[in-house]
């Protein structure tokens, strides 16, 4: 096997001469600028690095990296990113998408994407809104969420993206913000990692139609006493003082409790890598709202039988069995007679 | 009615006769179509030409002796070139009282109809809703009529099986296999060797099936049934090695011999659908040719995992049929907009919406030339008999990789389901298919002054757009669905590139004209009072009225197009050759609608929307009547 040498990169060789046209402000901006930063760290070719996208705002994100791209359809991004990876296992495919693109229009060819664990990177930008259509209540948004197309109130319950990603089979499963740039790069990276279907959501603010939505977890002032760290093999613990954690009751559910009052070995230690996706749902499922102190990290994190491999496996298994195909053969394996 | 049981004793010499069109019938669950198929395969194999039309319901096993559970397959076998399995059918042969009533209608006068009498008990009568047995009145009056009592004969000849007197009877159908194989002097080898590989897992079934087949044609032999025995010669042939495949499996080995061809490894992207699935079935077996088959979520998966092994340089293909179509119109406008080559197959059948799933019918082409939001034209390639879908789907890869566009086949259920014998090519004849991607960078920036990859220049012959794959060195580049400026690429919303680039697809579209073969023209090309234009799979039953209409004396010429978008470059000089223009379409008038539009010629529809194919004879009777009307 030969060495491939990856050269050294920079940020610049990662930017595309595409002027980015996000709304000044856009989280987007600092999505993009931890992704641009962090590709040189990953050992990777740009060559080799595909961005698929489908439409929204986050889905402008391919135009802006100097890498192959293709900028498609509402929602179809998971499924033509599952074709490409399926084709070209040597490529590093990513998917970029907004709340809209991957769990409304597209949800179908997300949750088949993570259940057959195509090796994937999948960022959702969540901002609970819709975003290019000027303002619309997305499949993220708060029940009773007043926009221009909820006057009085949004009667949808919303997804759990984390929640519906584990329900779908998800074989990595993350959470971050886009308030924190150490922490979105450290969660790409395990995703880049994973060799599998890889989704990471990050919440993402929309200043023009959602603005402030994520406040109350992300600022720096709030942060530590909303947002609770995972970490695989650590108590899962938070506050300032990691005063506060988590504990599995007897009644079987997930709560928030003072280390003091339960005593430190009470604390949940959080297993990423469980076979079964009980702990990872709990703790999905932990914060109702956004008001509430929310896991982020790593929920889930396991090793299985990735789909490109599969697919190549039974390639190279049928030529072990009846040698590479003969086209001449073929056209004679039914009865034939000669005139 | 003519009574011909058995009548020991007497012999007779088998009749020989040039043709005969024998339809079997029955219950979903009485293996018809198995039956069919079998003596089709020992009739190719004699040397017959042949063609098949298999006539099954939606469901997969409706209620036993029921009308609409009634499972159906013609087969004309004739000594001479044949290009339809034949009008009304001269033998029927019922397995249960429901065939007889669905079916019988169908038999020429005189026909002979082989009646499994076991079946006509009072409960399966009620069933098929005779009040009077049909067998012990005048209804069967003007048939010739064959009473077996095949249940109960099936039943005692595979006793030594060791079956279970319950299974014993599922076998009655290779009973009447084994007749029909007596009457028309089929060898059994062929069907003895496929019994024994079919079912040599299971040694007590294979041994009941060939017990039964020996029997039905034992049957044949000792009860003499006097003056029905037939002989059918082998039909000339060109010389080589024949196969008798059906649409599908031409299809999908087309598929094959283009990967092959291409240089490209094939993906397919495809959802399970009636009556295209035996393409994803046939393909999925052929890894070994490093083809690549994904059963996708849905519809739009299907083409969407396609478009994206297409942009990752595979031979990418999507099958479906109608309802699917609908579904990957919007992919298939990215595709037009992203200028990749793909190949959507779409096997038409009876709609809208679920329709008539088994039927077929050739309703799509609006669809196919228009069925996509924004200007959005592509190639169009239809295949027109079943061994014939092999070089469409070749057609189909050429034309799609050669101009980097999506390109749809048409074929139909009765092309996919259909046989026929098939000449099988020798491999290097095919053409060669491949296509070349970018290796270069194709422009300077003009800032930086470093090389880059412009993803939209050109070749200035066929304006097919500069392809290079993901993984290429400093060939980087982004693609998308929103209108990119023509050479560069990147996003323009500029009125004058929109313009520029709707014009510029259209154009590289219209310029395939250049590259495929001009219409040509049979029959009474010079002088014909009529001309009959085809699409599709109406073609064997054109021929064959046009034959017979000019063996009348009438002045006919006929044209077939393969290609629908574009025309050939010489239609319409060929449509404003002759005074009249005649087109039989399995829809209400799509390809005559479309050359009236294009040609400004009175062309004339003759319509057929049964879910089953034009006899010859209803094709007659449309020229017969185009002529005698008054200009």
């Amino acid at each position: 096997m030969t060495d491939v040498q990856v050269p050294l990169t920079s940020r610049k060789d990662w930017q595309s001469d595409q002027e980015v046209r996000w709304c000044p402000g856009c989280g987007d901006y600092s999505i993009l600028t931890a992704v641009q930063l962090l590709m040189p760290d990953l050992g990777v070719n740009r060559e080799n690095t595909v961005f698929v996208s489908g439409i929204g705002c986050a889905a402008r994100f391919p135009y802006y990296m100097n890498t192959y791209g293709m900028h498609s359809i509402h929602g179809r991004a998971p499924a033509i990113a599952t074709g490409l990876a399926v084709a070209r296992p040597d490529l590093d495919v990513w998917v970029v998408g907004g709340d809209g693109d991957l769990l409304s229009i597209g949800g179908n060819h997300l949750i088949h994407a993570l259940r057959r664990n195509v090796n994937l990177t999948i960022l959702m930008f969540n901002n609970q809104i819709y975003g290019l259509t000027k303002g619309q209540f997305s499949p993220t948004s708060a029940l009773g969420k007043v926009t221009k197309s909820s006057p009085m109130g949004s009667l949808d319950a919303p997804f759990n993206p984390l929640a519906v990603a584990l329900g779908a089979g998800a074989t990595f499963v993350a959470r971050t913000h886009d308030m924190d740039r150490p922490h979105m790069q450290e969660m790409m990276r395990r995703a880049h990692a994973h060799k599998g279907a890889a989704f990471v959501e990050i919440f993402q603010n929309c200043n023009v139609f959602n603005d402030g939505q994520f406040e109350t977890l992300t600022t720096r002032a709030n942060r530590d006493d909303m947002l609770i760290p995972l970490e695989h093999g650590q108590p899962v613990r938070f506050g300032k003082e990691k005063e506060k954690g988590v504990i599995i009751s007897s009644d079987g559910a997930a709560h928030i409790v003072n280390v003091a009052d339960v005593g430190e070995d009470a604390i949940l230690i959080h297993d990423e890598a469980r076979p079964e996706p009980g702990l990872a749902f709990m703790l999905a499922h932990l914060a109702s709202s956004v008001n509430e102190p929310t896991p982020v990290g790593v929920f889930r994190a396991v090793e299985t039988t990735e789909y490109a491999d599969a697919n190549a496996k039974q390639l190279a298994a049928a030529q072990e069995r009846s040698g590479a195909g003969d086209l001449s053969a073929l056209l004679h394996s039914l009865p034939t007679w000669e005139v | 009615m003519t009574d011909v049981q058995a009548r020991p004793g007497t012999s007779g010499d088998a009749e020989q006769v040039d043709h005969v069109v024998i339809r079997f019938a029955g219950d979903s669950g009485d293996g018809m179509q198995l039956t069919g198929e079998r003596f089709t395969t020992a009739s190719a194999v004699f040397g017959n030409d042949l063609a098949t039309l298999p006539d099954f319901p939606a469901e997969i096993r409706a209620p036993t002796g029921t009308i609409f559970g009634v499972s159906a397959f013609q087969v004309q076998i004739a000594d001479h070139d044949i290009t339809n399995p034949g009008d009304a059918p001269s033998v029927l042969v019922c397995m249960n009282p429901a065939a007889l009533a669905s079916e019988l209608h169908r038999l020429e006068p005189g026909g002979t109809v082989i009646v499994n009498s076991d079946e006509f008990d009072e409960r399966n009568l009620t069933k098929a809703g005779y009040t009077e047995n049909p067998l012990e009145n005048d209804s069967l009056a003007g048939y010739k009529v064959i009473l077996v009592p095949m249940t109960s004969l099936t039943k005692e000849s595979v006793k030594e099986s060791g079956v279970k007197p319950r299974d014993a009877e599922r076998s009655k159908n290779f009973f009447a296999l084994g007749l029909v194989t007596w009457m028309y002097t089929r060898p059994l080898d062929a069907t003895l060797t496929w019994i024994k590989e079919r079912f040599g897992k299971n040694e007590m079934v294979m041994n009941a099936n060939i017990m039964a087949f020996k029997a039905g044609h034992a049957y044949g032999e000792t009860t003499e049934l006097a003056g029905n025995r037939y002989s059918i010669k082998p039909a000339p042939q060109t010389a080589g090695v024949y196969t008798s495949i059906n649409g599908n499996t031409a299809l999908a080995w087309g598929l094959v011999a283009a990967g092959q061809l291409a240089k490209l490894p094939v993906f397919l992207g495809s959802y399970p659908i009636t009556p295209a699935s035996d393409i994803l079935h046939e393909l999925s077996k052929h890894k070994s040719f490093g083809i690549r088959t994904l059963q996708a979520e849905d519809e739009i998966a299907g083409i969407g995992t396609a478009l994206g092994a297409a942009f990752g340089g595979q031979l990418a293909v999507t099958t479906t049929s109608g309802p699917g179509v609908a579904l990957k119109s919007e992919t298939m406008s990215l595709a037009i907009s992203l200028e990749l080559p793909l190949v959507i197959v779409d096997i038409q059948r009876g709609g809208p919406s679920t329709g008539l799933p088994t039927k077929t019918e050739a309703a799509d082409l609006m669809m196919a030339m228009y069925g996509r939001h924004g200007e959005a034209p592509l190639p169009i390639v239809a295949s027109f008999s079943p061994s014939q879908c092999f070089d469409a789907a070749i057609e189909a890869c050429r034309i799609a990789l050669k101009y980097r566009t999506p390109v749809i086949l048409l074929s139909d259920g009765y092309l996919a389901n259909g046989s026929e014998p098939w000449l099988i090519p020798d491999v290097s004849t095919l053409p060669d298919i491949s296509t070349t991607f970018a290796t270069e960078p194709n422009h300077v920036n003009e800032t930086t002054g470093e090389p880059e990859h412009w993803p939209y220049v050109r070749d200035p012959e066929t304006l097919a757009r500069s392809w290079a794959l993901p993984g290429t060195p400093g060939l980087m580049h982004r693609i998308g669905g929103i209108e990119k400026e023509d050479g560069s690429g990147n996003i323009s919303y500029t009125p004058e590139n929109h313009s520029h680039m709707v014009d510029t697809r259209a154009a590289k579209v219209a310029g395939i004209a250049k590259d495929i073969p001009e219409v040509a023209v049979t029959g009474d090309a010079a002088d014909a009072d009529l001309l009959v234009l085809g699409w599709g799979s109406t073609w064997g039953a054109i021929v064959t009225a046009v034959d017979r209409q000019r063996a009348k004396g009438r002045k006919v010429a006929q044209a077939h197009l393969t290609h629908l978008n574009p025309f050939p470059a010489n239609l319409g000089e060929v449509l404003r050759r002759y005074p009249k223009v005649l087109v039989p379409e399995m829809n209400t008038g799509h390809l005559a609608k479309l050359v009236r539009a294009e040609f400004l010629v009175d062309a004339r529809t003759v319509s057929k929307v049964r879910g089953v194919p034009f006899t010859a004879a209803e094709v007659e009777a449309a020229i017969e009547a185009e002529l005698e009307r008054k200009l």
